[in-house]
Order: C-alpha cells, then sequence, then structure tokens
C-alpha cells in the first residue's frame, strides 16, 4: 500500500471537526500535499513529540484527534503510548504508517520489522487495535474510526513514498495560530 | 520559606491548573499537593520531553499548562524546544528544580547544575530563580511568555518552597 493512498482514505472518513496531526518528515508533506485542512497540524521536527502533543491537546478538547505517526517515531518516544494507555482519552486515535524505515533520511531501516508496536500498544492499555497489513483491510477504516479510544492502528505500507513532494509552505507559528483558532472556537 | 498551598494558590488564580512533568525530590511536596488538589490536573510524565508535548497540546487545545521537572530532565527536552516550542510559539510555564547548585550534590547533578543557566540563555529561553518574591518573579515569567510567546523557566532551588 502506498503510504499517501492510506493516508487520502483516512482523511476523507474525518469530518471537519475532528483534529489531524502529523508526525515530521514525509508524512506531514504527504498530508499537506492531498488537502490543507484548517483542522491539520504538522509538526516539521521534534521526531517523536507527536503523540504526546496529540495527548495533550485530547485530553483538552471534546474533539477527535487522531495522530498520524511514523514508525521511527514512534519507536522515538515510545514511552507516551503508555501514557495515552493509562490517561485513556476516549478522543484519541493514533495511527502508524510502518514502512520498517527512516525513509525521510535515505530509507535506513528501523526495527519495526521485529517489533508489532500494534501488540505493544494493546499491552500498555490502548482500548482496541488493529492491524492492516493489505489493501481491502482498509474498508474497515470507516468502522474504527469511528469508534472510541484510545485506539491504535497500525497500517504497513510501501517503503518508498511519492517523489518531490512539496513541503510544508505555511510557518510553524502560522500552524500554531491556525490549530489555536480551530480549537478555541 | 514559600507556603506550598499559596504558590499553587497564585497559579490557579492566574488560571494554570493543567501540568505535566518528571519527578524530583525537590518538587515531592508541590508534587504531592498537586495530586491532592482536584482544581489542578497533573498528568506524570515517562521522560521530560513528553511531559513538555503534552503541556504544549494543552496549549494548542486553549489551556494554560505547565511543566516541572528537575533540571537533568532539561537535557532530554532541548531538541523539543529548539525544533517545535521556540519555533512554533508555543509558550510553556516550566519550573525547572536547581540540583548541583553550587556544586554541592552528588556527582551526576554538578555539571547541568553549574550549566543549567547558561544552557537557557544559549536557547534564549528567559528565566528566574524562585524567591521568597515568588509572585512577582511567576508573574514575570509569564509576562516574557505573553509578550514573546516561547516557554521560560522559573528555577526552583532546594528549601524554597515547603
Amino acid at each position: 500500500m502506498k503510504r499517501i493512498e492510506v493516508i487520502k482514505k483516512i482523511i476523507k472518513h474525518l469530518s471537519d471537526e475532528d483534529i489531524a496531526i502529523f508526525t515530521t518528515g514525509m508524512i506531514s508533506r504527504e498530508a499537506f500535499s492531498i488537502k490543507d485542512r484548517r483542522a491539520n497540524f504538522y509538526m516539521i521536527g521534534s521526531m517523536g513529540l507527536v503523540s504526546s502533543v496529540g495527548l495533550g491537546m485530547a485530553l483538552n478538547t471534546l474533539r477527535k484527534v487522531v495522530i498520524f505517526d511514523g514508525d521511527g517515531s514512534a519507536l522515538m518516544d515510545l514511552g507516551t503510548l503508555g501514557m495515552i494507555g493509562t490517561e485513556v482519552p476516549s478522543n484519541l486515535i493514533h495511527i502508524v504508517l510502518d514502512n520498517e524505515s527512516y525513509q525521510s533520511t535515505g530509507g535506513q531501516p528501523t526495527i519495526s520489522k521485529m517489533i508489532d508496536l500494534s501488540s505493544v500498544a494493546k499491552a500498555v492499555g490502548y482500548k482496541w487495535t488493529i492491524k492492516m497489513t493489505k489493501k481491502a483491510e482498509l474498508s474497515k477504516l470507516p468502522i474504527f474510526l469511528k469508534k472510541g479510544g484510545p485506539g491504535f492502528m497500525l497500517i504497513k505500507v510501501e517503503r518508498k513514498g511519492i517523489e518531490e513532494i512539496p513541503r510544508i509552505l505555511h510557518n510553524p507559528e502560522r500552524l500554531t495560530e491556525r490549530i489555536r483558532e480551530v480549537l478555541i472556537s | 520559606m514559600v507556603k506550598v498551598g499559596e504558590f499553587w494558590n497564585y497559579l490557579k488564580n492566574r488560571d494554570y491548573r493543567f501540568f505535566s512533568g518528571v519527578p524530583c525530590s525537590l518538587l515531592a511536596n508541590i508534587l504531592e499537593y498537586a495530586f491532592k488538589d482536584q482544581e489542578i490536573r497533573y498528568v506524570p510524565a515517562v521522560r521530560e520531553n513528553a511531559a513538555l508535548g503534552i503541556a504544549s497540546g494543552a496549549y494548542l487545545a486553549g489551556r494554560k499548562s505547565g511543566i516541572l521537572i528537575q533540571n537533568s530532565g532539561l537535557g532530554n527536552i532541548v531538541n523539543a524546544l529548539t525544533s517545535f516550542n521556540l519555533i512554533y510559539k508555543i509558550p510553556v510555564l516550566m519550573f525547572i528544580t536547581w540540583r548541583g547548585y553550587l556544586g554541592k550534590d552528588a556527582p551526576e547533578h554538578l555539571i547541568m547544575g553549574e550549566k543549567m543557566v547558561d544552557l537557557l540563555n544559549i536557547l534564549k529561553i528567559p528565566n528566574v530563580v524562585l524567591s521568597e518574591k515568588f509572585t512577582k518573579d511567576i508573574a514575570q515569567a509569564i509576562e516574557w511568555m505573553e509578550i514573546d510567546r516561547i516557554p521560560a523557566a522559573v528555577i526552583i532551588q532546594k528549601g524554597v518552597i515547603g
């Protein structure tokens, strides 16, 4: 499965109200190139931090917060999974788009081939977890996106992303202002 | 000595009721109070950068927020500060303890104890050492945050809050 196609399918099932927060690197850039929703928040740096920022949001809003994480990023701050499991925010869904590599830095392998992150999420207290490895399984996306959380989706995607994808055009300060406008309204 | 109840009352009056952090022995009474007080939401973090992430997410959702960490944890949040909070303009009130103050502490605290203020200054994080006039010190930190929309540090020494 191509990662950009998976992101596109997930976004299609979100309402305008739902917050989507994207990890650093190609995942943010692919999401930006699909459709720049006002309720999208792209984290251009600080690898690993997306899950804790998403948790902090989810604990302070009634809206649904969907975290788009990478395997490298999730592994970097694996401890945060335990915090999500213990804080149990019912409005949080954590998605890991797993290409088993640090593709943004040249395709070096991560250790996610040997570690089933959905089992980790289950062990640390997520209410539900699902692992998807085939395209046909994506038809179950709308069912899971409607479920109460915290939920965890591990979706195996192709190693390579899209070539020559544009960078995020907004400056970081503007991204902060925009998501606050959405969340405070 | 600043009374721990007065410390928290001031923060609550300024609308700072959402905190995350990683414990330090110098924070023991402050955290004990936070756990008991129903008006304070304290999210225990497993690592200091996650604490800063949670507090930052809270700010993005419109909530004033802070973290409580040991100065050893300042090392763990440098990248979150430089590649997130400082460039995204996300203010978080950071209470950081001063282990290793004046070189009188266990060996693992001595280098950070000596370098902590320099490190904050190099990162251009405004900082103040909490004194008996604690409301003035915290008000100063909050003012810096409101002007520049970046985190500010309030440094807590041993025995100042009891």
